[in-house]
């Protein structure tokens, strides 16, 4: 067979950080390769420079896309040659109609006046071809999210695609609405589209996929050819794992105390369809001294299960009992919530962690402004003189504490979190990602700092996506799927392989998990 | 000063960063030297300086409240009619059932603060837009001001209540022939507490190691602040003294200034105009405090109601149309942003002079009120434009 698209030695970094190495990559026509890593391992950043999301000259080496060689300058270029990708937040207008979103950019008209018979004859055309029988007209909001992804997908066909990029098409579908969709891929293959499918559901993968290429740093690990050998999901597993950890976490001796915070049976409905649980009768734990770890993938219900608990900040009709330091406590508010000792630093810094626009002073003493006014009046000097403490003492690098927080570095805005959680002294600290999107320096400076308060006796919570951060700084990592926790292990006994094969493993397998060895 | 923009370093930096800061004052200061020459010297005699003040009183009254309300990122566009029904309702309880002034006046305060409880509760609790609520609020209080007035003017006011606008503070020591001494006294003594506490907290800061700005520098703005107070404070002297409403205005710009630089709840406001959802992570009940910014609103568009009544001695249906434009124009003018979280007292009141002088000085110059709402317009746009333009760079 020959190739439809070869990727020769990419390379492309951000500001310092090498997110992708030297990585060739090739799709046959007619193929559908699968592609898959851990989160960050540079799967979405190699699509986007296929697909012209980061032009020519943003990265180093060479697109060959049909036997030439391409510079994409944006994304227009690459669907004009049919390289269309669907990304995992869907693209659709939801108030508009089936057809008025697949001719959304260029509707069949004449003289700027659209053609409705037209339109409507191909959208059901191109339904048929993704085998939905809805109506044209029909709106796009009163689909399932599994119909809504068929969409994306005839809204793709509507543009003579060559080359079909799905990013996790099925993490928000259920059974049936996969292995439809799984369907099309196949039936996609028969007609000679090429298919990219990123995916962390290796059983999928592992049955439709005709080439599995695994990425991990930036770089290609591994290639199985599906149809040549048999497909190892311990293989896979390994390749995407598998790394040196020495010297990139700094060393602690762990003083575990009693339980400083304790939750039983928790559950949380979400806010919107009132009858979903996202969290399922949680119980947790976190002891003096202690640093807790929750592994998990996008999704799984680790950020809800925090915010819930943090002042009941989301979620609703949400029940369950807390004990702070051994007294039970109800946190009805965020506020109530700080107060008792609880601390959040938030996933997503820019929207909910930091307001960009005010100085790192205001930033850092925002949640206990109290700490430094007498009788609700600021007292400005000890408020410069605490902002000053914790700049110097999380390092934090700005010209001075009256520098916009919006101008810093990823890492220099997360110790700014840092240090307004630290100024209100929780008891119990939740780190949610503390260190996605800073670079390796700030990283070691972060897991210090959680060292330091571990040693001071604080229960540190830290979800996060990356294994090795998660085995090189916690003492117990639990890991949560489907708003549940289905996995519990000492630092001990974790490993790498057998975190991520809990995470990846479906409900059936998780239950006897439950019931066999891995048993807290 | 606590709001310094980040340093460059020595003194054209200084000078610099600062321009920004009172570049909006120069453009006041720019304006008037312009009208002051256009019009040969009328702006600034001392009548109509005088009738300056007392014209713009409530729509520097009501920029304070609504400063407020944009800088958690909404809109009040009924603080107009609001104003308007208040005094329809001063006019009603004093003229028509003979309340006493200071009950009337009570009552009307509170009603007021219901009437923006009553919007806020929408906006804060419902997240209803705040422009979808107050424009129903504007066609409801512009239709009940007409409605509780008859269609008719209701007036004239007790002699008490008048004095509100247009009374002047007791003079102490009378038989200075023109001058009134107690008013260029309190000028004086307000100018130099001014430089006082200026240099007391330049002291201050430089005693804790802040960069504190040039001491010539610092000698020369003093000096400036001192002898522009003075110099207003002997203009209003030599007509007849203090407006007693100015004496309000002055309590109430110095009160909010303190509660937006130096409170926790001023701070507060801020943080949810600059990021709502990470204010509110951070335990700050934004619900709450957005509400009470329109309670807020509320009674100072009552207060500036009863000034605008108390100046025109009667309570007409029309009264307070338009206003909402005014205030919303200055303190947009004065620096504030529509996206929320930014702004200053100091600037929606300079925004507001701005506005009273170009009203003043083209009328004066015999400028129709077609062309005055043109160039209003038009100075609006360029000051949002010129902010916009400055923040990119």
């Amino acid at each position: 067979m020959t190739a439809i698209l070869e990727m020769r030695g990419v390379s492309k970094s951000f500001a310092g950080v090498q997110a992708l190495r030297d990585v060739n990559f090739t799709v046959e026509a007619g193929q559908i390769h699968a592609l898959v890593g851990e989160n960050g391992a540079g799967k979405s950043t190699l699509m986007k420079v296929l697909s012209g999301v980061y032009p020519h000259g943003d990265y180093e080496g060479s697109i060959i896309f049909d036997g030439e060689e391409r510079r994409f300058r944006d994304i227009n270029d690459s669907e004009a040659l049919g390289i269309i990708i669907i990304h995992q937040e869907l693209a659709l207008i939801p108030l508009m109609s089936i057809a008025e979103n697949i001719f959304l950019s260029h509707p069949p008209s004449s003289l700027g006046v659209i053609d409705r018979d037209t339109v409507y004859r191909r959208t059901k055309e191109l339904l048929a071809q993704v085998g939905l029988t809805e109506m044209p007209d029909t709106l796009v909001t009163d689909l399932g999210v599994g119909k809504q992804q068929l969409v994306e997908i005839a809204k793709a066909l509507s543009k003579r695609v060559r080359l079909l990029i799905l990013d996790e098409p099925t993490a928000s579908l259920n059974e049936n609405d996969s292995a439809a969709l799984l369907e099309r891929l196949l039936a996609f293959r028969a007609q000679g589209i090429a298919s990219i499918l990123i995916s962390h559901k290796l059983s999928e993968v592992a049955r439709v996929a005709d080439r599995i290429t695994v990425l991990r740093d930036g770089r290609t690990v591994d290639s199985i050819d599906c149809r040549a050998e048999t497909v190892e999901e311990d293989r896979i597993i390994r390749s995407m794992v598998n790394r040196d950890l020495a010297h990139r976490f700094p060393q602690r001796t762990a003083t575990i105390g009693t339980p400083v915070f304790t939750v039983k049976d928790w559950t949380v409905h979400h806010p919107l369809h009132r009858d979903r649980r996202v969290i399922k009768g949680v119980d947790f734990e976190v002891r003096r001294g202690e640093v807790v770890g929750i592994a998990g993938l996008m999704g799984a219900g680790r950020t809800e299960f925090a915010m819930s608990l943090f002042g009941r900040a989301w979620g609703e009709r949400i029940s369950g009992r807390v004990w702070l330091d051994g007294r039970e406590v109800h946190l009805s508010s965020v506020a109530a919530a700080i107060d008792a000792g609880l601390a959040y630093v938030t996933e997503d810094r820019k929207e909910l962690g930091l307001i960009l626009d005010a100085d790192v002073r205001k930033n850092i003493t925002l949640a206990s402004l109290g700490r430094v006014a007498r009788q609700g009046v600021i007292d400005d000097m000890s408020e410069l003189r605490v902002a000053n403490d914790y700049r110097n003492r999380m390092r934090i690098r700005c010209s001075d504490v009256y520098q916009e927080t919006g101008q810093l570095s990823g890492g220099n805005q997360q110790k700014v979190v840092l240090s307004k959680w630290l100024m209100t002294d929780p008891k119990v600290l939740f780190l949610d990602e503390p260190t996605r999107g800073i670079d390796v320096g700030a990283k070691y400076e972060i897991y210090c700092i959680i060292n330091e308060l571990a040693e001071a006796g604080k229960g540190v919570v830290m979800i996060s996506s990356e294994m090795p951060e998660l085995l090189g700084v916690c003492d117990r990592i639990l890991v949560m799927n489907d708003g549940a926790f289905v996995g519990e292990f000492s630092a001990a006994e974790a490993t790498q392989e057998r975190i991520m094969r809990a995470i990846m493993r479906n409900k059936e397998m998780d239950k006897k998990v439950l019931q066999g060895e891995l048993q807290p | 000063m606590t709001d310094k923009a980040v340093a460059l370093p020595g003194h054209a930096g200084f000078i610099k960063n600062n321009l920004r800061n009172y570049g909006m004052l120069l453009s006041l200061f720019a304006i008037m030297l312009f009208f002051q020459v256009m019009t040969d010297g009328t702006l600034l005699q001392p009548l109509n300086l005088t009738n300056l003040v007392l014209q713009n009183s409530y729509i520097v009254i009501m920029a304070l409240g609504m400063l407020l309300i944009i800088v958690t990122g909404h809109i009040d566009l009924s603080v107009g009619s609001v104003a308007g029904f208040v005094g329809a309702v001063a006019a009603v309880l004093m003229v028509r059932y003979h309340v006493a002034y200071p009950l009337a006046f009570i009552a009307c305060l509170l009603v007021g603060a219901l009437i923006g409880a009553a919007q806020g509760y929408w906006v804060a609790y419902f997240k209803i837009p705040s422009f979808i609520v107050t424009l129903a609020g504007m066609l409801v209080f512009k239709g009940l001001a007409l409605a509780i007035l008859a269609g008719q003017s209701v007036g004239p006011f007790p002699p008490t209540f008048q004095k509100l606008s247009s009374g002047f503070i007791p003079e102490l020591f009378p038989g200075a022939g023109t001058l009134y001494p107690t008013s260029l006294l309190i000028g004086a003594v307000l100018a130099v507490a001014l430089v006082y506490t200026s240099a007391k907290s330049r002291a201050r800061q430089a005693s804790h190691g802040i960069e504190v700005e040039p001491f010539g520098f610092f000698v020369a703005k003093s000096a400036v602040l001192f002898a522009v107070i003075v110099f207003f404070a002997g203009l209003i002297a030599s007509h007849r003294g203090l407006p007693n409403v100015l004496v309000i205005m002055t309590a109430l710009i110095a009160l909010y200034g303190f509660v937006t630089t130096r409170t926790v709840i001023g701070r507060h406001i801020y943080a949810i105009g600059g990021n709502a959802r990470a204010a509110s992570l951070s335990g700050i009940k934004t619900e709450r405090l957005t509400f009470l910014t329109f309670v807020n609103m509320g009674v100072l568009a009552a207060l500036a109601g009863l000034v605008f009544a108390a100046r025109l001695n009667t309570a007409t249906p029309k009264a307070g149309a338009g206003f909402e434009l005014d205030v919303i124009a200055a303190c947009f003018i004065g620096g504030a942003s529509a996206y929320g979280g930014v702004g200053k007292v100091g600037g929606a009141v300079i925004g507001a002079m701005i506005m009273g002088v170009m009203n003043n000085g083209m009328s004066i110059l015999g400028i129709g009120i077609d062309y005055q709402q043109v160039i209003k317009g038009l100075v609006l746009l360029g000051a949002v434009c010129l902010d916009v333009y400055n923040q990119r760079r």
